[in-house]
């Protein structure tokens, strides 16, 4: 959970990887609301007003057998890590990374290097598989490919369309959820979701769930709560840009 | 002055920003007394021989020797008269609800009105901050030993303060970015000004104590780390009641349904009032239908605080009768000078929205009293077809709140009760674990400020003698 600035609003971002030595951790963003565009701008040496964690629930990781890591647009963030700890827990790692068009492809390189076999697809077919990373996951199930688990992250009806390629094989599958937050603490209940008829708070028994049981529904409907305010934030922060105010 | 010249003086009314005014600033609504008026106030009190209004104190202030030090005049003497017994008298003396505790016993109470020792007991700490007269209290020399205290509200505060000045180095872990528990996010600045409760922490971090923001711990770093890699002899929880509950009935989740600990940490904390200033927004409640859920100090503020953004009508929807409401009569009272509309006797049973999934109304179903239950209030019964729909645009639902797991997953040694409070000695408020200590709400679930800080102090006491094998005598502070 961080803070960019004095005035700024909570956000949870994953943590992409750290490195205990050096007292770092990793954080990937795209600048999309006011926030992540805001700290985006920030230069080398600058600091973030505020930033707590570890928070949640850690990612349940072991050795499955062959485990398939999807990610979505910037979901590819948070599937690296995840991608990692599998193939260190002795899976066979499956990774999809799917993007709109080629040059939103993210961590190739990386996602390569943990993986057994590792596929890239592009919604326009301008790299890699042409389509969507479902119809790539349903060709690895169609070939015959015993898969054991599946972890998807990405826009939710990304892994909505994940959830009910696996719903009919039975596969085991998570998917990490990100509904709206304030203080990730399990304080507030602003951040609930539906699992199984349920109410669950993502900050504190996710933000990974069973995706079998996950209302999409209902969690892509409250992420459109303050669609409005964010458009007049962004277009305030964008104004103050181009007068060269952000400093 | 005799008695009989003193019973003839009428209770002195608190002066207040007048209520159409107020319903549409964050200012503080109060405006405290004038010496004058706290002078006029304290002669009220008869000077008892066996005061009784100690007793209904659950930290048992000298009231009587208080308000004599006002009666003549000694402001500065009265304030520090009170922080023998209670280090935050100018938040008690806002939040505390007087007419269940002092004022209830005041021997005046029962033929006259009582001794208003709430305002009195404000006045005092008021006074005392603005003539820039707080003297930093004595420490005592260090003894080497090293306590953690976990969470900055109420309970926090008292432990961390008082083990300060016995000469131990306390440091207070905070999961926010913010000091002070409910009273910066959950209790509005209308009621409680947030300069007050950051002059307090500030004297806290003059006599050392040592402040952390920003750490949850069970995530950012566990007890048990803390008592060993970080060496802490002693943790004292204070975590208050984190969890809010919901009602479970259908169209919850439906957008525009907020719990009041978001609803009010939205305002609070984040300041979404200002919107687009600062970054957070909250639901623009201009012109809209508010129904807040609830009969508390919680419900109070969160109706309140709707009406203050701009809300055309703000509803406290509540299922018993005004009598059962748990809010301080002052709060319920002001509330109805401010245009706060009480649906009572009412109970939702369904939220209802339109295709786009934004709430537009609550179906609820009218209620009578029936036979009292375990707590001794009527249970509420419904009454057979009396379903009705109440336009809303917004809801609030403040219906208490249940324990944070986040301890009880990381730290399992220490015992919780079914509900999730912890479990603890009350005389020392010890845990099942070795110099682990509890207090607060997190043990009584959701309770009262002042009920917090006195648990803290018992637990400081405790912590104190089992660190240095002696007790404490706060009596000579
Ligand atoms: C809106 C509202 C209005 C109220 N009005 C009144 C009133 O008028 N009068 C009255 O007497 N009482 C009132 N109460 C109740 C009163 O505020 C509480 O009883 C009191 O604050 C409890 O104190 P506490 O110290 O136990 O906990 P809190 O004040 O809840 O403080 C707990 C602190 O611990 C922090 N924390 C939680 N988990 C962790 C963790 N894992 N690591 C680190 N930090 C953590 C929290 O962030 C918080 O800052 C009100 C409560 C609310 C919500
Ligand atoms: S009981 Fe009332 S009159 Fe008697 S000492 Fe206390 S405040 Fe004064
Ligand atoms: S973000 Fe507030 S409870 Fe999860």
């Amino acid at each position: 959970m961080i803070r960019v600035s004095e005035h700024g609003e909570r956000i949870p971002l994953t943590i992409a990887g750290s490195d205990p030595e050096k007292g770092t951790i990793t954080l990937i963003v795209q600048g999309m609301g006011k926030s992540t565009r805001e700290l985006n701008l920030k230069e080398a040496g600058e600091s973030i007003h505020d930033i707590v964690g570890p928070l949640g629930t850690p990612s349940h990781i072991e050795n499955f057998g062959t485990a398939v890591s999807i990610g979505g647009g910037v979901g590819t963030a948070i599937a690296y890590p995840t991608a990692v700890a599998l193939k260190e827990a002795g899976n066979y790692v499956i990774t999809i990374n799917g993007a709109r068009t080629k040059e939103l492809v993210i961590l190739e390189d990386e996602m390569r290097a943990v993986s057994d076999e590792a596929y890239i697809t592009t919604d326009d077919g301008s790299y890699g598989f042409h389509g969507f990373v479902t119809q790539k996951l349903q060709e690895l199930i169609d070939s015959g490919k015993a898969i054991n688990y599946v972890l998807a992250i990405g826009p939710i009806p990304m892994m909505k369309a994940v959830a009910e390629v696996t719903r009919p094989y039975g596969i085991p599958t998570v998917v990490s959820l990100n509904p709206v937050m304030v203080d990730g603490t399990g304080m507030c209940g602003g951040c609930r979701v539906t699992v199984d008829n349920e109410i669950r708070f993502a900050c504190v028994d996710g933000p990974e769930f069973d995706a079998h049981k996950v209302d999409f529904k209902n969690l892509s409907d409250r992420n459109r709560m303050y669609l409005q305010e964010e458009q007049q934030s962004v277009e305030a922060f964008s104004h103050k840009c181009r007068l060269g105010q952000h400093q | 002055m005799t008695t009989k010249e003193r019973l003839a003086i009428p209770r002195q009314p608190m002066p207040a920003q007048d209520p159409n005014e107020r319903a549409h600033n964050f200012n503080e609504v109060n405006l405290g007394y004038t010496p004058e008026l706290a002078q006029k106030e304290a002669m009220r009190c008869i000077q008892c021989k066996d005061p009784i209004c100690i007793k209904g104190c659950p930290v048992n202030i000298k009231i009587d020797k208080f308000i004599k030090l006002i009666a003549e005049g000694n402001f500065l003497g009265a304030a520090k008269k009170i922080k023998e017994d209670n280090i935050l008298p100018a938040i008690c003396g806002r939040v505390c609800p007087q007419e269940d505790q002092c004022e209830k016993v005041c021997i005046l109470t029962k033929k006259y009105t009582p001794v208003a020792i709430g305002n009195l007991e404000r006045f005092a700490a008021d006074y005392e901050r603005e003539h820039g007269e707080i003297e930093l209290p004595e420490v005592k020399p260090p003894t080497g030993r090293k306590v953690a205290v976990i969470g900055s509200g109420p309970a926090g505060l008292s432990c961390a303060n008082d083990l300060a000045r016995l000469g131990h180095s306390v440091t207070v872990f905070e999961a926010l970015h913010e000091l002070g528990g409910v009273l910066m996010y959950g209790i509005p600045e209308f009621r409680l000004p947030k300069d007050i409760v950051k002059a307090e922490i500030e004297g806290m971090k003059k006599i050392g104590v040592k402040f952390v923001t920003n750490t949850v711990v069970g995530r950012s770093v566990t007890i048990d780390e803390l008592m060993g890699e970080e060496f802490f002899d002693a943790v004292f929880i204070g975590v208050g009641a984190g969890l809010p509950w919901f009602m479970g009935i259908p169209g919850e989740n439906l957008i525009g349904v907020y719990s009041a600990n978001e609803f009010l940490t939205r305002v609070n904390l984040m300041q979404s009032y200002t919107f687009p200033e600062n970054d957070t927004p909250v639901f623009d409640c201009k012109g809209k239908n508010v129904a807040v859920f609830g009969g508390g100090n919680t419900a109070m503020d969160a109706v309140r605080t709707a009406k203050r953004l701009g809300a055309e009508h703000a509803y406290i929807v509540y299922r018993r009768s005004e009598a059962e409401m748990p809010a301080r009569a002052e709060e319920i009272h002001n509330a109805k000078e401010e245009g706060i509309e009480f649906l009572l006797l009412m109970n939702p049973i369904e939220f209802i929205g339109n295709d786009q999934q934004w709430l537009t109304g609550v179906k609820c179903l009218r209620m009578e009293l029936g036979e009292p239950d375990e707590s001794g209030r009527r249970k509420p019964v419904p009454v057979k077809g009396s379903e009705f729909v109440l336009p809303v645009d917004m809801a609030v639902i403040s219906i208490g709140n249940g324990s944070n797991p986040l301890i009880k997953q990381t730290t399992p040694e220490i015992e919780v009760s079914k509900r999730d409070t912890i479990v603890v000695d009350i005389n020392s408020m010890a845990t099942s674990k070795e110099n682990v200590y509890a207090g607060g709400d997190i043990v009584t679930g959701g309770a009262t400020v002042i009920l917090a800080m006195g648990a803290g102090r018992t637990a400081a006491k405790a912590i104190h003698e089992k660190l240095t094998g002696q007790a404490p005598n706060f009596e000579e502070w």
